[in-house]
């Protein structure tokens, strides 16, 4: 099914309702409940991989106060690996699928290592350039190894679908949401309950007082890096059925950078909700409103929510205490 | 009387091209409490941060238990059993006072002694078991001083550096957080070094005191003796009017020689 270049990279998540839905323009009350559900799950599923998105650039402000312009080029290199390790050396999914996540969790950490490092400190401007140049040059070496071409990643849930009621989902959908489900669980647990976890945001919150403690601050900031690059990679791994594979799959973060900053840009928690929030949205209003409107909604909703609440939804609102 | 348990000879640091402390030197011997004291800027934070490895010295050593460690990490320096407690707090915000407590005990692994640490700590100070499941952001300065405190001692350290712990609070609560200063240093052994402004309850619980001037050590001996010196009564304990760059200072600088 040939579709148009921009039209699968600006709106994965549209593409998934004109398959399964409907294109165009429909009247409000069309179709009736089942529609409003199923569109509601499709954008539930498009808004989990806007969240995942969004955890990475949280992760990484959080700690080092970088906006890490590369983060869709992670998910990008995340979605490669996993093609290589699945699509060309024939491994079984579930293999791959770890593999991809393992060997971008160390290209997280040795990024964080051996380049980013040196900017900590660096003013923002400095820092905004290099993740941005960092992202051209992910996609030029992507390029480079895998060629221009789209790719497809062959997965136990691609061409499946899922019956409830009179609601039928997509088995990829089904896959995106359980698997987003599943990351934020562990990342809860692991944030809240684990030693590791809490010195991660003891050094996120005051990497000074960090050094104070013992805790290897630089050591965790490449760990974090590796956790990001992690999430970003099972995001592109999720997404790879729904929206394929090629050097500017990427540019889907573009709009996870609304749902982060929706969220507060600081809340794990926010960003899985601004990223289900914009991904709802956008669903919406593709069906009600004109073409246009989805590529926008994303922003206008952000800008208008920042208007109201200009932490963000779940921004920490206090400052440190003097 | 033994080696000093932390000696620091000549210790020269910069920030940048600006120098903050110019060859200092003092001892602290194991069980005493140690006080600097020095109007703001003399150089105090300096003299902590360059011990607990956050500054590298240009020139001079630092010798903990006779091994030097200058120019170490601030991790390795804990490890060894230095416990920093940073000028104004610096608790994490929005880890509760329970995650603060567990994050000093960072480099410890014997789950029973961090338990039982936690109680200690919670016992001196029956604030912090209060609040113990609320984010430290939302405790008072106060209570913020005495977290500070109680973090850096769940790393059981043989010296706890200690910045300026009066800042800002009551005079009430200044008595209060230095009695238990006393009582942790006579109960549990801890060495301490306290950098001060508030000569009078620094030097009330100190064995041993020096007064530091822009960045130069200009007078020291015991605590008792030091609060009975006309100088410190006139520019620390405020008994007459403060002159703090006058020509008065100038010419009694010589006596302290
Ligand atoms: N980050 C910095 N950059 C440049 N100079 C600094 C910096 N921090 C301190 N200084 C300078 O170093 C000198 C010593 O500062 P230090 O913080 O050690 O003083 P202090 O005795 O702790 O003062 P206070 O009582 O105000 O805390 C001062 O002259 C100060 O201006
Ligand atoms: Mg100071």
């Amino acid at each position: 099914m040939p579709r148009r270049h921009t039209e699968r990279i600006t709106s994965p998540a549209a593409t998934t309702v004109g398959r399964i839905t409907t294109t165009g323009r429909r009247l409000p009350g069309e179709g009736g409940l089942t529609e409003v559900l199923q569109l509601l799950v499709n954008g539930l599923a498009a808004g989990c991989i806007y969240g995942l998105i969004a955890l990475g650039f949280v992760l990484i402000y959080k700690a080092t106060e970088m906006v890490n312009f590369a983060q869709g080029d992670l998910l990008m290199l995340g979605a490669f690996a996993a093609y290589t390790y699945i699509g060309l050396f024939g491994l079984p999914y579930w293999l791959g699928f770890i593999l991809a996540v393992l060997s971008m969790a160390i290209f997280g950490f040795t990024l964080d290592a051996v380049v980013l490092r040196r900017v900590i400190g660096q003013p923002q401007f400095a820092v905004v350039i290099l993740t941005i140049g960092l992202g051209f040059i992910f996609r030029s070496a992507a390029t480079l190894i895998w060629g221009p071409d789209i790719r497809t990643l062959g997965t136990p849930f691609s061409n499946s679908i899922s019956q409830f009621g009179p609601i039928v989902i997509p088995d990829v959908n089904l896959s995106i949401i359980g698997g987003t489900l599943a990351i934020s669980g562990v990342m809860y647990g692991f944030f809240r309950y684990t030693k590791l976890g809490v010195a991660m945001q003891a050094a996120s919150q005051n990497q000074l007082a960090a050094y104070y403690m013992g805790i290897p601050v630089r050591l965790v900031f490449s760990l974090i890096w590796a956790i990001s690059a992690g999430v970003a990679t099972v995001a592109g791994i999720l997404l790879a059925p729904v929206s394929l594979i090629d050097p500017s799959t990427g540019f889907i973060a573009i709009r996870a950078f609304s749902a982060a900053v929706l969220g507060g840009f600081t809340s794990l928690p926010g960003a899985v909700l601004g990223g289900l929030i914009i991904g709802v949205i956008e669903q919406f209003s593709a069906l009600y409103l004109d073409e246009g409107f989805k590529d926008v909604a994303a922003p206008v909703v952000a800008l208008i929510v920042l208007a109201v609440y200009p932490q963000g939804l779940l921004g920490q609102r206090q400052r440190k205490r003097v | 009387m033994a080696e000093p348990l932390l000696q620091v000879r000549n210790l020269e640091t910069y920030y940048g091209p600006i120098v903050a402390i110019r060859g200092v030197s003092l001892d602290v011997h194991a069980g005493q409490i140690v006080t600097v004291l020095g109007a703001n800027g003399a150089g105090k934070t300096t003299i902590l941060k360059t011990i607990s490895g956050v500054m590298d010295p240009q020139k001079g050593t630092v010798l903990f238990e006779g091994r030097p460690i200058q120019k170490m990490n601030p991790d390795k320096v804990m490890r060894l059993g230095i416990s920093h407690v940073p000028e104004g707090r610096e608790v994490f915000p929005f880890l509760t006072v329970q995650e603060n407590l567990a994050m000093g005990a960072f480099i410890r692994h014997d789950r029973a002694g961090i338990a039982r640490d936690t109680d200690m700590v919670c016992d001196y100070f029956p604030r912090l078991r209060e609040r113990f499941k609320q984010p430290a952001g939302w405790l008072s300065g106060g209570e913020q001083q005495m977290l500070a405190i109680s973090r850096a001692l769940m790393a059981r350290p043989k010296v706890m550096l200690l910045d300026e712990p009066s800042l800002g609070l009551s005079p009430l609560l200044v008595k209060e957080i230095f009695e238990i200063v006393l009582r942790v240093n006579r109960e549990q052994k801890t060495t301490i070094l306290l950098v001060e402004q508030n000569a009078n309850v620094a030097l009330n619980v100190a064995d041993f005191g020096y007064v530091i001037e822009v960045g130069r050590i200009v007078m020291e001996d015991t605590g008792p003796r030091l609060l009975e010196k006309d100088d410190i009564k006139e520019f620390y304990l405020g008994l007459k009017e403060q002159s703090a760059r006058g020509g008065r200072r100038w010419k009694k600088r010589k006596t302290w020689r």
